[in-house]
């Protein structure tokens, strides 16, 4: 049988496009179809935005790549009509263990925090995420959305003018070239439009290499993950093995900097390292064997005119704490609504400049944790070392250091902390809702709270009055009424209304809180109304 | 903001420093670091607060104020 990442989900097929005597212009194009391209590109079509995604590939992505998904992805993907599928295939984990040296220095078991639709987080591998969002391109194609996927088109070169940019497009069948309104580059960490427009990407090299084994085996380990600092099998290194769908087993194994990649990488190389780590009589296949570098890096702006960069092309992380697609996917989904707006001409374009901003902050925060965790796992220095050996030998007795134990810190979403597009805090409520931070669900009997907020400004309202509707200069937010006794485990009052006896909320159509009060007041909510859609 | 306590605040000083010497006897200079490195660790942990923190790293760098 195939495997899905060698199967072409989006075949070469020649467009209309190829025989035009003038450039067909398209409102929005696409480079590059992995997650976030897709994403994007799935976000603008529900919303009725015609879009095309050019993709130099016609495959999923080969190997597992990405494969921990966190919850706040699993909200998007729901949103995006492609939640469902991952959530069947994917692994739930809680549990895992940490070896220091020759021994299991503690294991946990993460309580998972109830009153929410979606796990923590997941693992999948990414064929499989592209994959259910390849199939909703699909579903909404079949539902007549303005939406394609051009495999095996590669963008040779790009113009970019003040109202619109140029491409040209190679493809099996020899160029072409088309035009978009805007282009959202979703090319990867080494994204070619990046390089086109001669962009800059700065920041700091690790020196380092990870060698990355995805193995088919029938093996009884746990669901567990499984990290190993300075093991016997790795001297002076870690490893990490994690738990994929289709037990496969996802193994990362440090390899230090000065390295023969090609040598390592060889299966009569790779094999016998394996089998330190998993016992000799294990039987197991080797799926996809890669080595890795890594950068902490992000471009100085992720909007050049008529041209965003999205995920990876705007900013790389290292992969520990799942920060790389599930940054991404946050981007997708700040830009696009903002995007519709200024479309539709509903809102100015510099609404576009907080997608940057607010996205940098973003990215940033996501450097400064993925680095904190790269300095843990691999020491820069003898104090350095010395005090993550502390740690770990500490974590073994005593409670108080496992926190302190960095393998990767949980990709959690971005509160954007003093936003343009927020209003000053202006009720006594809860931290976790405050304006800028991504809404937390939240049980509402049988059902959740984040689906009635999706795609469209609105007026959440908890024990408080308001009017069902209200339009402000073409943005019209819509009333959920809601009350503390609608769930009775009280998650609802304890995320959104803390000590405050009601709460008016302004959201955002990516879930991200605008504006907050006790009370309706129409001034000061036409007000965030403003703000938010960058008119203030 | 919790201040550091920087006037005399053990409760017998001189049983401490014999102490910690003690703790170190025997060690050579790499498990001596650690055992360093484990102390400031714990020590830390109990403190907890971030304020008295910053401040002791600002005072063992014999930065002043």
């Amino acid at each position: 049988m195939n495997k899905i990442f060698e199967v072409p989900l989006y075949a070469y097929e020649r467009t209309p496009d190829q025989d035009a005597s003038i450039p067909v212009r398209h409102k929005v194009i696409v480079i590059g179809a992995g997650p976030i391209g897709l994403a994007t590109a799935i976000d603008l079509a529900q919303q009725g935005v015609e879009v095309v995604v050019l993709d130099d590939n016609d495959k999923v992505s080969f190997g597992s790549r990405a494969i921990c998904f966190s919850q706040r992805t699993l909200d998007i993907a729901d949103r995006l009509g492609a939640g469902r599928p991952m959530m069947e295939k994917g692994v739930l984990w809680n549990a895992g263990k940490v070896y220091f040296d020759e021994r299991q220095v503690y294991e946990f078991d993460l309580q998972p925090d109830t009153g929410y639709a979606n796990p923590a987080f997941i693992n999948l591998q990414q064929y499989y995420f592209e994959k259910a969002l390849v199939d909703r391109v699909r579903e909404l194609q079949a539902e007549g959305a303005s939406l394609e996927i051009r495999g095996r088109n590669k963008v040779e070169a790009i113009g970019t003018h003040n109202s619109h940019v140029t491409l040209e497009v190679e493809t099996p069948e020899g160029p072409y070239n088309i035009e978009a309104d805007w282009l959202i580059a979703c090319d990867g960490a080494n994204s070619s439009t990046r390089r086109m427009l001669g962009l800059d990407f700065e920041g700091r090299v690790f020196e380092d290499n990870f060698l990355i084994a995805d193995v088919v085996m029938e093996a009884d380990f746990p669901t567990e993950r499984w990290f190993w600092f300075d093991p016997p099998f790795n001297r002076g290194q870690s490893a990490l093995l994690h738990k994929q769908p289709d037990n496969v087993w996802r193994i990362d194994l440090q390899l230090g900097w000065d390295i023969d990649k090609e040598r390592e990488q060889k299966p009569e190389n790779v094999i016998p390292r394996l089998k330190a780590m998993l016992g000799e009589d294990v039987k197991f296949d080797l799926e996809w064997v890669s080595i890795y570098t890594f950068q902490c890096r992000r471009m100085d702006r992720f909007r050049h005119g008529r041209v965003l960069f999205a995920g990876d092309s705007a900013h790389q992380v290292s992969p520990f704490g799942a920060r790389g697609a599930n940054s991404g996917m946050q981007d997708a989904d700040n830009l696009c609504w903002k995007l519709k707006l200024v479309i539709d001409g509903k809102a100015p374009e510099i609404l576009l400049d907080s997608y940057n901003r607010e996205r940098v902050q973003a990215a940033d925060e996501n450097i400064r944790m993925s680095t904190r965790s790269t300095d843990f796992i691999t020491p820069k220095s003898d104090m350095s070392r010395q005090f993550r050996d502390a740690i770990l030998d500490l974590s073994e007795h005593f409670e108080f250091a496992r926190p302190l134990v960095n393998s990767g810190r949980l990709s959690t979403p971005c509160t954007y902390e003093g936003s343009s597009l927020s209003s000053a805090d202006a009720l006594n409520g809860p931290d976790i809702t405050r304006p800028g931070a991504a809404c937390p669900d939240a049980p509402l009997g049988d059902d959740f709270l984040l689906p009635k907020l999706a795609g469209k400004f609105t007026l959440l309202t908890i024990d408080a009055d308001a009017p069902e509707r209200i339009e402000e200069d073409g943005i019209e937010a819509t009333r959920l009424a809601l009350s503390v006794k609608d769930d009775l485990t009280l998650e609802l009052k304890r995320r959104y209304l803390g000590d405050a006896d009601s709460a008016v909320y302004l959201i955002r159509p990516d879930q991200h809180v605008a504006a907050r009060r006790d009370t309706f007041e129409e001034n000061a909510f036409r007000q965030a109304i403003r703000r938010a859609t960058g008119k203030e | 903001m919790a201040d550091l306590i920087l006037t005399p605040n053990l409760d017998n000083g001189d049983d401490f420093y014999a102490e910690l010497l003690t703790a170190h006897d025997g060690l050579n200079k790499s498990e001596s670091e650690a055992l360093n490195a484990r102390l400031i660790l714990v020590l830390a942990n109990h403190i907890g607060n971030a304020d008295v923190l910053a401040q002791a790293l600002k005072a063992a760098a014999l930065k002043n104020g």
